[in-house]
């Protein structure tokens, strides 16, 4: 069996990011707070995952302030879309090439 | 490298959060129905006990029967808008509570947003028609308005919510042009509609 896993993301193999840009492809901004909510994650745990994936630039980080606490947004980038999208398609041909 | 299985659960779990984050579904089907009654119960109200039935589009505030019927029509509608809501935030937190999420986050938050702008907008316009005497144009207006609002809504939860809006816009157009109707479309519109559409939600979704 010959299964072509080309576009198959390393940064999504960690089921966390996965869900961070599921979250936020559907989603054109986020901050932690829902984040964390949607995905059922500790602080540290979403924080580290979310800081990865900002050093891959697929996602966008902005920092403001609300009644002065401090707010940070997330979005997913054109860059994080494709490769999202990429590694979606890949799964369903992998999954594909499974079941035939 | 990952097993197979392990991708199965992958898009299982991308499935699961593209829903969750991006639509409202912990609006319980009962709430309808509650609403319903109770819309149905204050249409009787001011029917029968108030004797409010506009058959034509304007009256004058001024006169007698109508300057004392007001207020109390008011004050029910807000009567019925109170435990509306207050039923729908009570039952829909039991049931967000019971799927382990909370029932307040960043998207019931932009669900809220998006209905409340037709909604204040209409509410602002039904008080100056009321001021200017065209009590005939409140049920209308109430309708479409609040229509409009269900139809925003519906982007960020169940997608039948979208039809319940167009079957309010429909009422609401009708009433504005047939005027001796509107107490029932009103009715038919937050009463009958709303119950029909929480009975088809819970035994849909909830089951």
């Amino acid at each position: 069996m010959k299964i072509s896993i080309n576009g198959l993301h390393k940064a999504f193999e960690s089921r966390i990011k996965l869900g961070i840009m599921a979250a936020l492809a559907v989603n054109k901004t986020l901050d932690f707070n829902s984040l964390k909510d949607f995905l059922d994650v500790t602080d540290g745990n979403l924080a580290s995952h979310l800081k990865a994936l900002e050093k891959e630039e697929f996602i966008q980080v902005e920092k403001s302030f609300v009644d002065r606490k401090s707010n940070t947004s997330y979005a997913a980038t054109e860059l994080g879309r494709a490769a999202f999208s990429d590694h979606l398609n890949a799964l369903e041909k992998l999954i594909k090439g499974v079941s035939e | 490298m990952k097993e197979e299985q392990d991708y199965v659960q992958d898009i299982a779990q991308i499935r699961s959060i593209m829903e969750r984050s991006s639509k409202f579904l912990s609006l319980a089907g009962w709430a309808g129905i509650m609403a319903g009654v109770y819309a149905l119960a204050g249409a009787y109200i001011a029917y029968a006990v108030f004797n409010f039935n506009p058959n034509q589009l304007i009256y004058d505030t001024k006169s007698a029967s109508v300057a004392a019927s007001l207020p109390k029509i008011v004050l029910l509608a807000v009567v019925v808008l109170i435990l509306a809501i207050g039923t729908a935030i009570l039952l829909s937190s039991r049931k967000a509570s019971k799927r382990g999420e909370k029932l307040w986050n960043a998207l019931v938050k932009r669900l809220l947003i998006n209905m409340s702008v037709p909604l204040i907008i209409g509410g602002l316009l039904i008080l100056i028609v009321m001021a200017n005497g065209l009590i005939g144009w409140m049920a209308p207006f109430a309708l479409l308005f609040y229509g409009i609002a269900l139809y925003n809504a519906s982007q960020f939860t169940y997608e039948e919510i979208r039809s319940l809006g167009f079957i309010q816009i429909g009422l609401g157009l009708f009433s504005a042009y047939f005027v001796e109707y509107g107490v029932l479309c009103w009715a038919l519109g937050f009463g009958v509609a709303h119950s029909m559409y929480g009975v088809y939600m819970h035994y849909r979704y909830e089951r």
